[in-house]
């Protein structure tokens, strides 16, 4: 069901915004491209790809706040974790695993993104997890009175999670400051929508949670932006959260050890193709006359150096040390930043332990 | 000093960390108005409110999940769990999640996050409400457990566990919730984490116990006491980070170990100790590692006759210390 491009003059976002957001979607796509190389040559042992999503996530992310929202990505977040400030060199330092990896120090995955100086949060493996999170960031927001946005990020496969529901279902009663954003893309690795969702939008799930579902299409980039825009709204109104659907494509296997052809038909993968939202905002931009050719080549070959470097910046920095394996399993001394413990009683003015003597 | 029981231990240092920092939350199934099930949080929503005395729907994992969010931007949550044995739909938001917030991002997050739950069995609770679940947790790293047996400690423990960086599970026996009372200033003191302590000397046998349990160790001591066998009884109070020191130190000066525990014994936590102690004490044995626990059914049944059956007493951990005592 596709929905007609918004003009680009609808979003009021003036050129250079709308630049800034091509320019995301193809550095989002190169550093993929360059990934899968990566992993073809034997230089990074995985990826996970973002390649399809970067529109959407472009677009939506555009209406937030980066330093004031936060983001709860999962592992096709590659263009949201860079519109929140990641830079490629980060991307890339966790693909290749170094110490220097702001998410994790190398220790997990290539595309599990964290990055507290950003307002990233840590994501994990088990998909839906991050809902919750999501809930309990905004709770904190709505009782710390702070405006702020969590926006959580997951695929169709995931919404079907527990927690999931369970996050949209206190989200929707607390009126909590929270976006879920679901980007359909057709696919749980191998199995198609209509065998893991018993709707066919995601998004008419909110009304039970009582809350908007809103259903964008991830080539109209600008449609995205305007959704959110009207989520964080809402949400900062104390209006409560929304559900954003985003109907994306995923250009490429689930993974690097992924063959889809193996499970999707040529029509399929040629109709998915058709969606691919790097040409499709390239054209709308370049008919709107705000891209021109000069500019998309300025862009190309910025973009290629930013990925060039990153390549080699992450390949020449250091690994994890293993002495470090076991460190912040808990927290180090010097993260402790508690008050200060009062003295045991035993040497302290406090009343002694009524039976029993400590040891150590 | 005040003498209070177990529950109203555990509900002034709620009440009491609340007071001193105001981004104290407390969430759960009924902890408002009602007070929850048993009352550990009674009287703390009419004096803090809607907004840091938070009923929640019946979701055990958003109690956790939400937790976790909420650490993340701010606050400091205490969850409880109605009962341990509802814990389950939540292991995945506290060991995929809690316990490894820390680890996975290279210390750049952290999960302070606090886990009540009453657990345990001689209520009459049958399979769903008389769980002991500690040893699921205790095999994860990056997680604490707290298992406190006096209300003393309850309140010295649950202050320290509010205020620590990391998620902790503190574990409530249920039966000592009104059946135990004890001396709890009233002023500023804590418990630290991580110490056990010794809670009787003895010469001849090392008795490992939490919880409950060392209630029923000191009862079972005191009988054999009168028999010439002197028994010390180790309070572990943490479970995870385990106070290693403190049992073999005891077992060194005895030369025998009893683990006591109400949970199943395959895989519980009292293999650990047995380990612990055969690997760091060995030269000083003089008699086989013994554990005493609980038998080998999923859960305590309900009716009485089986109920008694399943749980172990005084007169049975007498009679393990006798025959370790003889070995």
């Amino acid at each position: 069901m596709p929905i007609p491009p918004d003009p680009v003059g609808r979003s009021g976002l003036p050129a250079a915004r709308l630049l800034e957001i091509y320019r995301l979607i193809a550095l989002a796509r190169a550093l993929d491209e360059r990934a899968w190389i990566l992993n073809r040559s034997g230089r990074v042992h995985f990826v996970i790809s973002a390649q399809g999503h970067e529109g959407a996530e472009a677009g939506l992310c555009a209406a937030l706040t980066p330093g004031r929202d936060w983001l709860l990505p999962y592992y096709r977040s590659l263009a949201a974790v860079l519109a929140f400030g990641m830079t490629p060199r980060e991307v890339m330092l966790a693909q290749f695993g170094r110490a220097d990896d702001p998410g994790s120090g190398g220790r997990q995955m290539p595309a599990h993104y964290g990055g507290a100086a950003h307002r990233i949060y840590t994501s994990s493996s088990p998909v839906g997890t991050q809902a919750l999170h999501a809930a309990g960031i905004a709770l904190a927001a709505k009782l710390r009175c702070e405006p702020q946005v969590a926006v959580v990020t997951m695929g169709e496969g995931a919404s079907n999670q527990g927690d999931v529901h369970e996050a949209l279902n206190f989200a929707g009663i607390h009126r909590l400051p929270m976006v879920l954003v679901v980007e359909n893309n057709g696919y749980a690795i191998s199995v198609p929508a209509e065998k893991e969702v018993a709707v066919r939008d995601v998004a008419v799930r909110a009304a039970g949670y009582d809350m908007p579902g809103v259903i964008v299409e991830g080539t109209d980039v600008l449609g995205c932006y305007l959704a959110m825009r009207d989520a964080v709204a809402r949400a900062l109104a104390g209006d409560g959260p929304t559900l954003i659907e985003a109907k994306v494509t995923r250009l490429t296997g689930h993974s690097s050890d992924d063959q889809q052809s193996k499970y999707r038909t040529e029509a399929d993968l040629a109709e998915g193709r058709g969606r691919d939202p790097l040409p499709a905002f390239r054209d709308e931009l370049r008919a709107a006359g705000v891209l021109d050719a000069s500019t998309e080549a300025a862009i190309a070959a910025e973009v290629r150096a930013l990925v060039d470097d990153a390549t080699d910046f992450a390949e020449a920095a250091a690994e994890p040390d293993p002495a470090t394996l076991t460190c912040h399993v808990y927290a180090e001394p010097a993260e402790v930043s508690t008050p200060a413990m009062p003295a045991t009683p035993a040497t302290s003015t406090a009343p002694a332990p009524p039976s029993g003597r400590e040891r150590n | 000093m005040a003498v209070r029981t177990f529950i109203e231990a555990i509900r002034e240092g709620l009440r009491d960390e609340m007071r001193r920092d105001a981004s104290v939350v407390v969430l759960g199934e009924d902890v408002g108005k009602k007070g929850g099930v048993f009352f550990a949080t009674d009287g703390l929503w009419a004096e803090f409110g809607d907004d840091r005395v938070i009923d929640t729907p019946l979701t055990e994992s958003m109690i956790a999940g939400v937790s976790i969010g909420a650490a993340a931007n701010g606050l400091r949550p205490v969850a409880e769990i109605q009962f341990a044995d509802f814990i389950f739909p939540a292991m995945n938001q506290i060991i995929e999640e809690a316990a490894r917030i820390r680890y996975r991002s290279n210390g750049t997050f952290g999960c302070g996050i606090t886990i009540r739950a009453p657990f345990g069995a001689g209520v009459h609770g049958a399979l769903y409400h008389s769980q002991s679940v500690e040893a699921f947790f205790a095999h994860v790293p990056g997680l604490k457990v707290v298992i406190p047996s006096t209300p003393y400690d309850a309140k010295g423990l649950l202050r320290s566990s509010i205020r620590d960086p990391d998620p902790v599970i503190f574990l409530e026996h249920k039966k000592l919730y009104r059946s135990v009372r004890g001396e709890v200033p009233d002023g500023e003191y804590a418990v630290p984490l991580g110490r056990a302590t010794v809670t009787r000397e003895g010469s001849r046998v090392t008795l490992v116990a939490y919880g409950l349990m060392v209630h029923y160790a000191l009862d079972a001591a005191a009988r054999v006491a009168g028999e010439g066998i002197e028994t010390e009884v180790v309070d572990l109070r943490t479970i995870r980070p385990l106070d290693t020191e403190t049992v073999l130190a005891s077992v060194r000066k005895t030369g025998k170990c009893l683990v006591v525990h109400e949970d199943n014994r395959f895989g519980g936590f009292g293999a650990e100790v047995g380990a612990l102690v055969a690997e760091e004490a060995f030269d000083y044995l003089d008699g086989p590692v013994t554990r005493l626990a609980g038998p080998e059914s999923p859960a305590t049944p309900y009716a009485s006759v089986l109920e008694d059956a399943f749980l172990l007493t005084p007169e049975k951990i007498a009679h393990a210390i006798r025959t370790l005592a003889a070995y």
